[in-house]
């Protein structure tokens, strides 16, 4: 199997003609090739277009060009993320099929930068789970552990890059489907700030929520492709107008001074083992120079209930498209609205439409004062609270997932149990601020053990100095275990 | 405030209506229990008295987003089309909408 490789490094080692573009990309297939079967990482593998990219690569080095800072680096795509002409499902049958006529403006800026698409990677239907279970097309296997989750939804994305099918994945993240498997696959998963990357070409699920960001192995990694595909896109009105980021040149500058502040209500329904590694990352940023502070913060509590009544009301809305009119699977009938009906009915699963009809319900005539509405005043009250801390911390500290990867099938049948597996991300989406999971470690299982940083709103930087640092930690503490026997 | 009765099976055939979602009677009995718990969970927010608390849409304040009205490149129609189940005459074709006859 290819070792994990950083995209810096990679990209670095093509530039300077040190290494092949198509020889890395040919390193990585034959990982898929090899492995694929077992973990289902990938709904669809586009090796010869692949191929293309990377010779074009090569062949702008050998006439002494740039081909950016992404030069050759494979990129592995999460299914959500539109590519003109090639399938793009979201794991639904409703668009099984589908070539969209278009491509997001992330992958075209990852194009521009030199970076070679891979594939197309499983997740939740219509990023709805934490378990990438809800796939129409399977589910994807945790590489530390094959009979265990991934986490979702972007868990085809976040098994990629830990079993070392591409460098660096994108992946969304609506209430922490990014965070929540690059936790539970031992990767570093980054969702910036609602509004500093575009989501034109991002098959909504929650537009007041979804977020595109990088899955890596490294915190540098993420850090240079949020550079890449960060910055203004007039096709996203949503997209602030600032300039692109530039966070990787200020990534070594240390946390001395900082406040970090350890987030008590994240602590609270974690397991033993999750909240000693996360002290554990805490008192790395003290002996970094950085002062500690245990901070409250109760209005998260509500974060969970709030969420999952905002973001399916704004699913319920969003899904509405798919009525086998102008795009995907469409189920004959009578009619125009039993074909609707049907179409709908065959096209989606359970997860989605448990959560379209909790959407429609919370949004209907008599319910939504007592629902939507008080989600949205409850979204006040969590950035109000957070604002509150940030007034005495730079960073805020707490675990990515209370548990680590849990076994496949052991929450399907509860969707509940299966909500409570985000409580410490979905805050974060509210409040649209920043926030980074980094493998810090294992828990008593031996299964990887992700710790989350919070920033305020635009504070990649800040956040991405803290998470060096926990990261250097981390890998001195991983060779300590392994040098002496402990764990 | 407002009450929170819980949710009936009726409730749930009404909204999978609504929602142009058509369900067996297992998944009627699934979903309302299922959706009864995660109502019930909500029951913390439904009850708390927010009135003087001004709502959120959107976390980030961008408002009137406009951009000058010039004509430009956009996607290709007949690669739109090429992606639709029916086409007639350059149009969305669909089965007939009103109770007219055939």
């Amino acid at each position: 199997m290819t070792p994990p490789r950083s995209a810096l490094g990679l990209a670095a080692a093509i530039r300077n003609g040190e290494a092949s573009a198509v020889e890395v990309l040919d390193d990585y297939l034959a990982a898929i090739d090899a492995h694929d079967g077992e973990i289902h990482a990938f709904n669809l593998v586009t090796r010869d277009a692949a191929r293309a990219q990377a010779t074009i690569v090569d062949q702008l080095v050998a006439s002494g060009g740039d081909p950016g800072l992404l030069a050759g680096v494979p990129v592995a795509l999460k299914d959500n993320l539109c590519t003109r002409g090639v399938p793009t499902t979201c794991s639904s049958r409703i668009l099984d099929g589908w070539r969209p006529p278009y491509d997001a403006t992330v992958v075209t800026r990852l194009g521009e930068a030199g970076a070679v698409m891979v594939g197309k990677t499983n997740m939740d239907e219509f990023a709805m789970g934490s378990s990438t279970e809800n796939s129409a097309f399977g589910p994807t296997r945790n590489p530390h552990d094959t009979s265990r989750v991934p986490g979702g939804s972007s868990g085809g994305s976040a098994a990629a890059v830990a079993v070392g099918f591409a460098p660096v994945a994108l992946g969304t993240d609506t209430g922490g489907s990014i965070r929540q498997p690059a936790a539970l696959c031992g990767v570093v998963g980054m969702k910036p700030t609602y509004g500093t990357v575009s989501r034109y070409g991002l098959v909504a699920f929650a537009s007041s929520l979804d977020q595109i960001g990088p899955l890596t192995t490294t915190v540098a990694d993420a850090a240079l492709v949020f550079d890449v595909i960060g910055g203004h896109d007039p096709a996203d009105s949503t997209c602030l107008d600032r300039p692109a980021p530039r966070v990787l040149s200020a990534l070594d500058e240390g946390i001395q001074g900082m406040t970090v502040g350890v987030l008590t209500e994240f602590l609270e329904g974690a397991d033993a083992d999750v909240v000693a590694r996360t002290r554990q990352a805490a008192e790395a940023c003290a002996a970094a120079g950085a002062r500690l502070e245990e901070i409250s913060v109760p209005e998260v509590r509500l974060g969970l209930s709030a969420y999952y009544l905002i973001a399916p009301a704004e699913a319920s809305s969003n899904l509405a498209r798919y009525d086998g009119v102008r795009f995907g699977l469409r189920v004959d009938a009578e009619d125009t609205m039993a074909m609707n009906t049907a179409t709908r009915s065959a096209g989606f699963g359970a997860e989605v439409k448990r959560r379209i009809m909790l959407g429609t319900y919370a949004l209907s005539a008599g319910y939504m004062d007592a629902y939507y509405s008080q989600a949205l005043r409850v979204r006040t009250k969590i950035i109000e609270g957070f604002e509150r801390a940030y007034r005495r911390c730079d960073v805020l500290l707490g675990p990515t997932t209370p548990s680590t990867a849990f076994p496949i099938g052991a929450k399907v049948g509860d969707p509940m149990t299966m909500y409570l597996s985000d409580v410490c991300t979905i805050p974060s989406n509210l409040a649209g601020h920043p926030a980074i999971s980094i493998p810090f470690g294992r828990g008593d299982d031996g299964l990887p053990v992700g710790v989350q940083l919070l920033a305020p709103a635009l504070a990649e930087s800040t956040l991405l100095r803290a998470a060096a640092v926990i990261e250097a930690a981390a890998v001195i503490e991983a060779a300590a275990s392994t040098g002496g026997g402990r764990t | 405030m407002v009450d929170t009765p819980r949710l009936t099976r009726e409730d749930v055939a009404h909204v999978a209506g609504l929602a142009r979602l058509h369900l067996s009677d297992e998944e009627l009995d699934l979903f309302t229990g299922q959706l009864a718990v995660v109502l019930d969970h909500a029951a913390d927010v439904a009850l708390l008295d927010l009135a003087d608390v001004p709502p959120t849409a959107h976390a980030m304040a961008v408002i009137n987003v406009l951009r000058p009205d010039i004509p430009g490149q956009t996607v290709d129609r007949e690669e739109v089309l090429a992606a639709a189940p029916s086409v007639e005459d350059h149009r969305f074709r669909v089965p007939r909408i009103l109770g007219e006859a055939p």
